[in-house]
């Protein structure tokens, strides 16, 4: 076994001991945010022309749950780490910076991507929806939890305290997902918002993602992919070379 | 070749109140399969040595080799060789005991080694511990399981910090057999303690710092022998006389005086009765490595 896949496995085991409070919680929230927005707000909202409004805050949503917890797996691994003091096992160990970064990742992809699921399942029971082109699906899921996991290996790098955390995840993930339009197509926002929406790069992961599943979107599925790819090239070099320098971790 | 040796090793850091210094060109070699103490007060610098020894911390100048590799240029390589028991009880509250044990050995790259980990369960007294969580065990048992983690792959250099610090008799005899055993079997051992009977029962060398830098590096027997030969002990109920006072080590009833010769013990016993005091239980003694340790810190300063 390489060093890297022990500690791969190590953060699975980690957030799979505590699934009721890392898996089920989040799905449990999300089908209470389909079965609320999408009964009040299904009249008023139309997006594309033969899709319901549940059926478009769907996919949404998973990625929401994608997004989000793929962040919280590998922030509150190493912020849980660096305050019980136990990140010294991985320390003390002949791991370089591509196998903390790799194991942490994948990691969170895992949870995201199990939540995600989790949240598609149950959520179809309630709206009909189709799949039209899975490959996107997969393709943006994998990015975007990729993303974020390294997103939150960063946050975690950074913070020092629990409330540090809880401030990147409220000052910075929050906001972004929120303004990313997963309840909404951002064409129905004042034309500041529509801009301010376009440097968002959550924006596009989501737009993808829902291209998958309508084969209609904002902006094409292509152009999301750049940027989306081009986001994250430069999110994980900062977290490797955060990792490299031992920023914060050695001193 | 030196298991590790420490070149001019210097660490400066920037507080508010502004650069302290903690090591002050720290130079020293412990050889292969030695048993090597390293001593000195609170804030010494043993642990900061050993933090740049392991990785955790970079040294301001000068530099470590362990097994002629250098920690700084090829970290990952001098990791491998070293097996460290931090000094704080830190555990994973997630995992059991087994568990913990399994994802260090694999951090290590290291697999199949499940005899080997038994081996260390049983001979660090963890058998039945092996399938609780950590969150359950005591603190002496978390030491050991602190102990076995550092040992899963097997290093050629183990580097115990303070690890009897705050804990049992029994652990204390487990450990240092379990330590010894490997020493014997030609592991290199690097102990810091404050516990200095344990350093002169188990360390063939002994180098103690001071503020960041070396005051004694020598055999332990050597440094026994250079030091005053003998101590008179004896318990009293009143304060010392002055000039008594002064050299003296007391301990709530127990008073300790250095004697280098028997004039000299006729002395203090005389002031003791001039004062009009009475000693109770008076004997004579070897002086230990705890008399040296006081006289080479009182030295120093």
């Amino acid at each position: 076994m390489m060093g890297w896949q022990a500690l791969f496995y190590k953060e699975i085991l980690r957030f799979w001991k505590v699934s009721f409070q890392t898996v089920a919680a989040p799905v449990l929230t999300s089908l209470l945010y389909l079965l609320i927005f999408g009964h009040v707000m299904a009249d008023r909202v139309k997006v594309y022309d033969t899709v319901s409004y549940s059926a478009f805050l769907v996919p949404g949503l998973v990625m929401m749950s994608v997004l989000q917890n793929a962040f919280a797996n590998s922030s509150s691994s190493l912020i849980q780490s660096k305050i019980m003091g136990n990140l010294v096992f991985i320390l003390l160990a002949p791991l370089n910076h591509w196998s903390w970064f790799v194991a942490y990742v994948a990691s969170s992809v895992v949870r995201g991507l199990a939540v995600g699921s989790g949240v598609l399942i149950v959520t179809v029971l309630f709206t009909d929806i189709s799949a039209v082109a899975p490959l996107w699906i997969l393709v943006f899921a994998l990015l975007g939890a990729t993303m974020l996991g390294a997103l939150g290996l960063i946050a975690g790098l950074w913070s020092e305290k629990f409330d540090q955390m809880a401030a990147f995840q409220n000052f910075v993930i929050m906001p972004m997902t929120f303004l990313s339009g997963v309840f909404y197509s951002i064409h129905s926002l004042p034309p500041f918002w529509q801009t301010l929406s376009h440097l968002n790069p959550f924006f596009y992961m989501i737009d993808g993602f829902r291209y998958g599943f309508f084969g209609a979107s904002d902006v094409s599925p292509w152009l999301s992919l750049g940027l989306v790819s081009a986001a994250l090239v430069v999110v994980s070099s900062v977290a490797l070379s955060l990792l490299k320098s031992g920023y914060k971790i050695r001193s | 070749m030196s298991a590790i040796s420490f070149q001019s090793v210097t660490k400066t850091f920037q507080t508010p109140k502004g650069p302290l210094t903690a090591l002050d060109g720290v130079s020293f070699d412990i050889q292969e399969g030695e048993f090597f103490g390293l001593l000195g007060p609170n804030g010494a610098g043993k642990t900061t040595l050993i933090s740049i020894l392991a990785g955790l911390a970079k040294a301001s100048s000068g530099s470590i080799k362990v097994n002629g590799i250098d920690v700084q240029g090829e970290p990952l390589k001098t990791r491998k060789l070293l097996g460290i028991v931090p000094q704080e009880l830190v555990f994973d509250p997630f995992f059991t005991v087994k568990e913990a044990l399994k994802f260090q050995s694999g951090y290590f790259g290291v697999s199949n080694n499940a005899q080997w980990i038994d081996e260390l369960l049983v001979g660090l007294g963890l058998s039945d511990k092996a399938n609780s969580n950590m969150r359950q065990l005591s603190g002496g048992m978390k030491r050991r399981v602190l102990v076995a983690q550092a040992l899963v792959h097997k290093p050629p250099v183990i580097v115990l910090d303070e690890p009897t610090a705050g804990v049992d008799v029994e652990l204390r005899q487990t450990l240092w057999h379990f330590i010894d055993r490997l020493n014997k079997a030609g592991h290199t051992v690097l102990l810091t303690t404050h516990y200095l009977e344990e350093a002169e029962a188990l360390c063939q060398r002994i180098a103690m710092l001071k503020t960041g830098r070396v005051v004694a590096l020598d055999k332990t027997s050597e440094l026994l022998k250079a030091a005053s030969s003998n101590v008179l002990r004896f318990k009293l109920d009143a304060p010392l006389p002055d000039e008594l006072a002064k050299v003296a080590r007391v301990t709530g009833r127990i008073v300790q005086l250095p004697a280098h010769n028997a004039e000299q013990i006729e002395a203090y016993l005389g002031s003791i009765r001039l004062a009009g005091l009475v000693a109770e239980d008076v004997e004579i003694r070897k002086a230990d490595l705890e008399d040296v340790f006081i006289e080479v810190m009182g030295e120093s300063s």
